[in-house]
C-alpha cells in the first residue's frame, strides 16, 4: 500500500471514528499510535501576538507556525519542505525567484489560499501604517524598493513581489541573494487573509474572527494563563495531522513548571538551570539537550568612551584567552552547552567552524599567551587594570560573570567590578555604549552564517562593540553574492580572533523534558527549534 | 458625617491626579522605552511605530491625549507588547480574575484570622492561646513564594488532589492553593491584631464592671468586649482588602492564573506604557476608595474620628 492509499484510508478513518487513535499506525513510521493526541507544554510569558505581520517572540511564533503556512516548512533536520509552495525556480543571477503554489491549499473559511494572499501580507509587512517591528525583515530578504516602502517615499504597490496567477508568486529581489529561498520559513512571510482584517479590523486575531491557513486553528486563548488550539479540517494535509489538540500554558516559574510537568499536566518543559545532570540521571528518556543557533559572548566596547586599555587588541585577546570555557559549560552551566571560540555556532546549516588558532590551544597554553599579551600591553598582576562587567540581572549571567571575574583577577591580576541591571536600562547602557564589557547573546534569524556575522558589520544596528574593519564589512558584502561564501565567513571569523571585539564564550543548547511518547517526533535536529505541532505525534507506550 | 466623607472625597481627587502625573513622569525617565530590544530597530521603523502610538509626541500632550482618552471613552489604551490586545481587554479579562481570588482569601483571612485571635485571647495562656499564636508566627514568617511551590509539591505532585496552576475559568480546584498562599500571611496579621486588641480591651475597667454586675462571658465578650477590640482590625482591613483584591505578582506567576498582579509588575519591564498607567490608576483608585471606606467606618464605629 503506498502512502497516499495509507493516508487517504487514515482520513476517513478519521472522519468516520473522529479523534480515536486507538490501535492507529502512524502513517509513515508505521509506529503505533497513544490514544491521548493533545500536547501540552509549559510557555515562560504570554506571547506578544497571533498575527504573522505583528508577532515578534518565539513563543508567539510556534503559535503562528500551527495557525498559519508559509511558501517553505521546515523538516526535522531544519531544511526546507513544501509548505504553499510547492516549488521554485530563479534566474540566472538570483535576483528574481518564482514560487509555485499548491492549488489544494484552503483558508479555514473555505477560500483557497493564493499568490495575492503572499502579496497582500508581505505588502502589509512593509506598510509603514502597519508598524510591525518586523518590518526590517523586508530589508534581510532583500526584497526590491522594500527600503522606499518601508520609509513611505514608494507606495506598497512597488514592493518586489506580485502574483502572476492565482498559484504562481513572483518575487523581485534588489540584489542577488542565493539563500532567498531561506528566509521564507519566517512568521512575519506568512499569508494573511485580507477579507478578515478588514472586517474585524486588531480584532481579528481573535479567536471567534481569525481565519488561518495553518494545520491547527485558535479555539481559546485566556490571556497569561492558556491557549489552545485545535485542529483545522480545511488544512491541505490534514489527513496526516495527528495532534488533535495543542495546549500551551503560560508558568512564569520554571520550577514549578517542571513540578507541574512531574504530575503528569505537561508534555513539555524547559529544564531549570543547572538541574540537567540530575534530571538526565533520574529520568534518561526524558531529559534532552540538543544544540541552538545562539551564542554567549562579552562584547567589548572599543568605541572612542572606551578605556585605552581596551583600544589594545591584545588586551582583548589575553582577556578572551584566559577565559576556561570548559569550566563555564561544564562546570557552571551543565545544560549540554559547548564552548565557543567563534562567534558562528558550528550547528549553522553550510557553516564549517573555521579552526582559529587559540581553539586549538590547551587552556595553560591560552592562560600563559594571555599573560605574555598583557605583559606586552603594559599591564600585570603589579599594574593591574580595573574594569567594569555589565550584565543583565539574572541568575545564570551572573554566575558566568563571577567565574569569569575569577579567572581573570587569578590568571591577569585584573579587578573586575560586577554590575548589574534591569533588561531595559541594560539595553540602553549597551546600546550607547556606556559600558566597558558587557554580556550579550544571539540567536540567529535563520540558518545562515551571515545572521551572526553581519552583527559585527560596522553598520549594523546591533553592533554594540562599535567595533569596525574595511576588510570585515567587504567580505560580508562580497558573501551575500557568493554561491559558496564560506572563505570569507572563515577569514571574517579570523579577523574577530585576531581583534576580539567580542568574546565568544559558549553556544547555547536548549535542554527539555518531553514525555518519552512524544520524543521520537520532537525535532531535536532542528538547531532554529522551529517545530510545528502537526509533525508531532505521541506513540503507544 | 456627611462633611466628614465631602471631606475626604476632596483629598481623594488630587491624589489620584498627584498619583497619575507622577506615575507618567517617573515611566518616561525610565532609561528605555517600549521598543527598546536585543535587536535595536532600525530608525525608519522605530519612526513608523512611534508615529503610530504618538509616542513621538511631547510627554505633556502624550499624558492629555491619555486622560482625555479615558474620561470621554474609557479608553485605556492599547499594549505595546501584547499587540492583540488593548488595556481594557487584560484589564477586562485579568481584573475578575484577581478580584476572585483576591475576595475569597479576603473572607477566609478575616473567618479564620478573627476567629483564632478571639479564641486565643479569651483563652489566653491556654494550649488554644499557645497553638493560635504558633500558627500564625508560622504563617507570617513563611512568605508566599516560598509557600506557593510547596502547595503545588504537595497537593499536585505528592498527593495529587489539585491541579498544579492554570485557571480554567475559577474552577474550585484551581482556587484553593492560590487562596491559600494569598491569604495565609494577612490571616496571621488580623489573627495577631485581633488577639492583642481583644486582650487589651478585656483587662479595661468597663469590662472589670461588667463583670463585676456578673454578666455572663459571652455576653461580656459578643456585646462589649468586641466592638472596641475590632477597631485597630477594621483600619489594617482596608490596606489589606486592596493588598488582596489588586493580585499579587507572585500569585500570578506561580499559579500562572492571569491575573492582573503578573501584568502590571511586568509592565514596568516592558515599559508597556498604557498598560502600566492603566493598572496604576486601576489601582490606586482602589486603593484610595478603600482606605476611604475605611476611614469612614472607622468615623461610624468610633466618633472621636469625626470631631
Amino acid at each position: 500500500m503506498n502512502i497516499s492509499i495509507k493516508a487517504a484510508l487514515l482520513g476517513s478513518a478519521l472522519a468516520l471514528a473522529g479523534p480515536a487513535f486507538a490501535d492507529m499506525m502512524h502513517p509513515k513510521t508505521g509506529e503505533k499510535l497513544a490514544e491521548d493526541q493533545t500536547f501540552t507544554y509549559r510557555v515562560l510569558d504570554e506571547h506578544t501576538s497571533v498575527d504573522p505581520q505583528i508577532v515578534e517572540d518565539v513563543s508567539g511564533s510556534e503559535i503562528v507556525r500551527d495557525l498559519f503556512e508559509g511558501l517553505y516548512n521546515q523538516n526535522r533536520a531544519g531544511e526546507l519542505v513544501p509548505g504553499v509552495a510547492l516549488s521554485h525556480t530563479t534566474n540566472d543571477d538570483k535576483t528574481v525567484y518564482t514560487f509555485k503554489l499548491r492549488d489544494d491549499a484552503k483558508w479555514s473559511d473555505g477560500k483557497p489560499v493564493t499568490a495575492g494572499d503572499f502579496v497582500y501580507a508581505w505588502r502589509r509587512l512593509a506598510d509603514p501604517a502597519t508598524a510591525s517591528e518586523y518590518q526590517w525583515y523586508m530589508e534581510v530578504m532583500g526584497i526590491k524598493n522594500a527600503a522606499e516602502v518601508m520609509s513611505g517615499d514608494m507606495p506598497v504597490e512597488e514592493l518586489g513581489v506580485k502574483a502572476i496567477d492565482d498559484h504562481t508568486l513572483e518575487v523581485t529581489l534588489g540584489s542577488s541573494l542565493p539563500y532567498f529561498a531561506l528566509t521564507t520559513t519566517h512568521t512575519s512571510t506568512f499569508p494573511t487573509p485580507q477579507w478578515a482584517i478588514e472586517a474585524h479590523g486588531a480584532d481579528w486575531i481573535k479567536p471567534e474572527n481569525i481565519v488561518v491557513n495553518g494545520a491547527y486553528k485558535l479555539t481559546e486563548h485566556v490571556a497569561n494563563e492558556r491557549l489552545v488550539r485545535e485542529r483545522n479540517p480545511m488544512y491541505w494535509d490534514n489527513d496526516n495531522t495527528i495532534i488533535e489538540k495543542v495546549t500551551s500554558l503560560v508558568i512564569n516559574d520554571e520550577n514549578v513548571a517542571l513540578t507541574r510537568y512531574q504530575a503528569g499536566e505537561l508534555d513539555r518543559t524547559e529544564i531549570p538551570a543547572g538541574q540537567y545532570p540530575s534530571l538526565k540521571e533520574s529520568n534518561p528518556d526524558e531529559a534532552t539537550a540538543f544544540p541552538r543557533l545562539c551564542s554567549y559572548y562579552y562584547t567589548i566596547n572599543v568605541s572612542d568612551s572606551t578605556p585605552e586599555f581596551l583600544k589594545d587588541d591584545r588586551v582583548r585577546r589575553a582577556l578572551s584567552y584566559a577565559i576556561n570555557r570548559d569550566i563555564i559549560t561544564e562546570k557552571v552551566l551543565q545544560g549540554g552547552q559547548t564552548a565557543a571560540y567563534t562567534f558562528t555556532p558550528g550547528a549553522t546549516a553550510g557553516f564549517e567552524v573555521p579552526s582559529v588558532d587559540y581553539a586549538g590551544w590547551s587552556q595553560d597554553e591560552r592562560n600563559a599567551k594571555a599573560v605574555e599579551l598583557m605583559t606586552e600591553a603594559g599591564y600585570g598582576k603589579d599594574n593591574p587594570i580595573d574594569l567594569t562587567l555589565l550584565y543583565n540581572t539574572s541568575e545564570a549571567h551572573k554566575k558566568v560573570a563571577l567565574a569569569v571575574s575569577q579567572m581573570w583577577k587569578q590568571n591577569l591580576g585584573v579587578n573586575v567590578t560586577l554590575e548589574n541591571q534591569e533588561w531595559k536600562t541594560y539595553l540602553t547602557t549597551r546600546g550607547e555604549q556606556n559600558y566597558e564589557i558587557a554580556r550579550a547573546g544571539w540567536c540567529g534569524d535563520y540558518n545562515e552564517a551571515s545572521t551572526f556575522l553581519d552583527l559585527v558589520q560596522s553598520g549594523s544596528g546591533y553592533n554594540d562593540a562599535k567595533y569596525a574593519n574595511d576588510m570585515v564589512d567587504s567580505l560580508l558584502a562580497d558573501a551575500k553574492t557568493m554561491d559558496n561564501p564560506q572563505p570569507n565567513y572563515t577569514k571574517v571569523e579570523e579577523i574577530i580572533a585576531a581583534d576580539m571585539p567580542i568574546i565568544p564564550i559558549y553556544h547555547y543548547a536548549g535542554s527539555f523534558m518531553i514525555k518519552p511518547e512524544l520524543i521520537g517526533s520532537w525535532p531535536v535536529e532542528n538547531v532554529e527549534q522551529n517545530w510545528y505541532s502537526k509533525d508531532l505525534y505521541k506513540v503507544a507506550k | 458625617m456627611l462633611n466628614f466623607i465631602i471631606r475626604r472625597v476632596a483629598v481623594a481627587i488630587p491624589t489620584l491626579i498627584i498619583l497619575l502625573v507622577a506615575s507618567f513622569w517617573l515611566m518616561q525617565t525610565a532609561p528605555g522605552g517600549p521598543f527598546t530590544s536585543e535587536r535595536p530597530l532600525p530608525a525608519q521603523v522605530l519612526a513608523n511605530i512611534e508615529a503610530k502610538y504618538g509616542l513621538d509626541q511631547p510627554v505633556y500632550k502624550q499624558l492629555w491625549d491619555y486622560v482625555v482618552g479615558i474620561v470621554t471613552q474609557f479608553d485605556f489604551g492599547p499594549s505595546y507588547k501584547y499587540k492583540d490586545r488593548s488595556v481594557n481587554d487584560i484589564i477586562a479579562q485579568g481584573f475578575p480574575v484577581t478580584l476572585t481570588y483576591g475576595i475569597i482569601s479576603f473572607l477566609v483571612a478575616i473567618i479564620i484570622g478573627g476567629a483564632l485571635g478571639i479564641s486565643a485571647a479569651i483563652r489566653q495562656n491556654s494550649w488554644l492561646d499557645y497553638f493560635a499564636v504558633g500558627v500564625t508566627i508560622g504563617a507570617q514568617v513563611l512568605p508566599n513564594f516560598v509557600m506557593a511551590p510547596i502547595l503545588i509539591l504537595v497537593f499536585t505532585l505528592w498527593l495529587g488532589w489539585l491541579p498544579g496552576g492554570g485557571w480554567n475559568g475559577g474552577q474550585w480546584q484551581h482556587i484553593i492553593m492560590p487562596v491559600i498562599a494569598l491569604s495565609t500571611s494577612y490571616m496571621a496579621s488580623i489573627a495577631r491584631l485581633t488577639r492583642s486588641s481583644m486582650l487589651e480591651v478585656l483587662r479595661s475597667n468597663f469590662i472589670r464592671t461588667a463583670r463585676a454586675k456578673g454578666l455572663p462571658d459571652n455576653v461580656i465578650i459578643w456585646r462589649h468586649a468586641l466592638k472596641p477590640s475590632l477597631l485597630p482590625v477594621i483600619s489594617y482591613l482596608g490596606p489589606a482588602f486592596v493588598g488582596m483584591v489588586t493580585g499579587s505578582f507572585i500569585i500570578d506567576a506561580i499559579f500562572g492564573t492571569g491575573g492582573i498582579g503578573y501584568f502590571y509588575v511586568n509592565s514596568a519591564f516592558n515599559r508597556d506604557y498604557a498598560v502600566m498607567m492603566g493598572l496604576t490608576i486601576l489601582l490606586g483608585s482602589m486603593t484610595i476608595l478603600f482606605n476611604m471606606v475605611v476611614d469612614i467606618l472607622y468615623a461610624w464605629i468610633d466618633p472621636k474620628i469625626r470631631l
